[in-house]
């Protein structure tokens, strides 16, 4: 059973100081699955992100990927194991002073002894997987942010990586973007035969192309379940942030204390 | 009133405090880079990238900035020597000046506010973007990869530039005395030929603007890798690093100074 589990998260916790950003996270992800990673801004998601990829150790509890406990590896091992992941951030973070074609072939020409000819076919494969093969030799600056995220994700699939992480792949894009990004994830997850989590508040085009939802709300996972489940949830929480609800257990006003007191209105009455 | 002295008391004590801690912290890091610098040197084709956006880049200003310096020295020297007849004597008193101070210091200032801001600016940037971020997540050390570099390139430009600063002075005074005031030609050269001593003066100046190069390539790097990921926080941190590197290259060159030329005529 465990083989088939690509990640194992068990009672994780982690805090900055004193305070606690996750408490006793429990998940698991299958390989060939998309996972999606909901909640509130600040909730602990990109956090979650990190300690799959090792860059902050847990308070307590632990990650386990591909059967490796993430925070007891040396720095050596952790770097042999990240060469499996890859991650997209939230605005492609594309190296600015490279090309596109530069860009994916970074990791190639950084790991590999790859003669440059087959590292030229890998490169125009990964941009073709993303429909942006003709535009392999302009730089960053001169694409559209959904152009950046395509670029940044033929980078991240350049090794072939057994898992990729997406922080907020959503953000900021066109309907169109939206759904070309979208479609990539689920494609490439199922060409790839990779595992992908994608960690994100746009709910409707996560629905669509993920096999399984987790909520996460103040560090806690607040639901979870398949999308089909996830949409017919009654549970409060779930059904604010899927429908969008202004006011629910996410309050809208900011804690304060009474309204007629900071009004001064209190002694007025009296 | 006492509340208010107090407060500015535990201020100050607060600002040292934070001020040691910084110094730790960025001691911690250059050691850092020199131990991960393996990469730079192995592939030396990163440095060498680098060396164009920090030193041939900054020749222009190297240049004319020398050139005017040793202008102004030769017009000044000629006005004050030659009150006491010995206007020949230009020649030394430019190749001095700028061989032993101007050269090395005048030059590392132009340096760190030219490619000093830039290096700062450029690693604050590419971590605000997750550029940095990015590079580790994808097994690529980025203080190798990135900040390496552009240190090894700084160290290996500074005291190029020193160099060619003092050459375009010494020709700029021999515009400016030779060809506009007519002193006489041969006694400028061989006058600056026999003061100037190969160990003493210029082996010394090459030295201080090694330390210079070391000193501002540190702060720019630690400055733009600790750099808060925010628009204000790369602002800051660029002028931190004019700011610091300007005042560690005029006390550095006290200390080299007083070290260097102490009892030499």
């Amino acid at each position: 059973m465990s083989s088939e589990n690509l990640i194992e998260i068990n009672g994780l916790n982690f805090s900055y100081d004193t305070r606690a950003i996750l408490k006793g996270i429990d998940m698991t992800m299958k390989r060939g699955q998309v996972v999606a990673i909901m909640g509130g801004s600040g909730s602990g998601k990109t956090t979650l992100l990190r300690l799959i990829g090792g860059v902050m150790q847990p308070s307590s509890g632990y990650v386990k990927f591909a059967n490796q406990v993430v925070h007891e590896l040396d720095r050596d091992a952790l770097f042999k194991l990240r060469r499996k992941m890859g991650m997209l951030f939230q605005f492609g973070a594309l190296f600015t002073d490279l090309s596109v074609f530069d860009n994916v072939a970074f990791q190639m020409r950084e790991h590999t002894n790859l003669p440059e000819s087959m590292i030229r076919d890998l490169v125009l494969m990964k941009l073709n997987a993303v429909g942006l093969r003709g535009a392999h030799h302009l730089m960053p600056n001169e694409l559209s942010g959904g152009m950046a995220r395509r670029v940044a994700l033929a980078r991240s699939i350049a090794l072939d990586p057994m898992l990729i992480m997406y922080d907020e792949p959503f953000t900021g894009l066109d309907p169109i973007s939206l759904s070309v990004i979208g479609n990539l994830i689920r494609r490439l997850t199922d060409a790839l035969g990779m595992t992908s989590i994608v960690v994100t508040h746009d709910v409707q085009e996560s629905l669509k192309i993920v096999d399984y939802v987790y909520f996460i709300a103040d560090g806690v996972i607040a639901a979870e379940g398949t999308p089909k489940e996830v949409r017919a949830s009654v549970a409060p929480f779930v059904h604010q942030f899927v429908h969008g609800e202004e006011d629910g257990p996410v309050p809208f006003h900011y804690p304060a204390q009474p309204y007629r007191k900071d009004l001064n209105l209190e002694n007025d009455l009296a | 009133m006492p509340k208010r002295i107090v407060s500015n008391i535990r201020n100050i004590g607060h600002r040292t405090i934070e001020s040691v801690w910084r110094l730790g912290i960025a001691s911690r890091f250059f050691l850092l880079v020199l131990l991960k610098s393996g990469t730079s040197f192995r592939r030396f084709n990163l440095v060498i990238r680098e060396l164009y956006f920090t030193g041939v880049l900054s020749l222009i200003i190297i240049v004319v900035s020398g050139l005017f310096v040793g202008m102004v020295l030769g017009l000044q020297g000629y006005e004050t020597l030659q009150k006491y007849g010995s206007e020949s004597a230009v020649g030394t008193l430019v190749a001095l000046s700028l061989v032993r101070e101007l050269g090395p210091v005048v030059a590392a200032l132009l340096f760190a506010s030219r490619a000093g801001s830039a290096i700062t600016a450029e690693i604050g940037l590419m971590k605000a973007t997750e550029q940095l971020a990015a590079m580790g997540m994808m097994a690529v050390d980025p203080v190798a990869r990135v900040v390496a570099p552009r240190f090894w390139a700084g160290v290996i430009s500074m005291p190029l530039l020193a160099a060619i600063f003092s050459v375009m002075g010494v020709y700029g005074g021999y515009l400016v005395t030779v060809v506009f005031i007519g002193v006489d030609e041969g006694s400028y050269w061989s006058q600056m030929q026999s003061a100037v001593d190969f160990r003493i003066d210029i082996l010394n100046g090459f030295i201080k603007s090694c330390f210079f190069g070391v000193a501002v390539t540190a702060i720019a790097v630690f400055e733009g890798y600790d750099a808060p990921p925010t628009a204000e926080g790369v602002s800051g941190a660029t002028t931190r690093t004019v700011v610091t590197s300007s005042l560690v290259i005029l006390g550095l060159d006290f200390i080299l100074t007083a070290f260097m030329f102490r009892g030499v005529s």
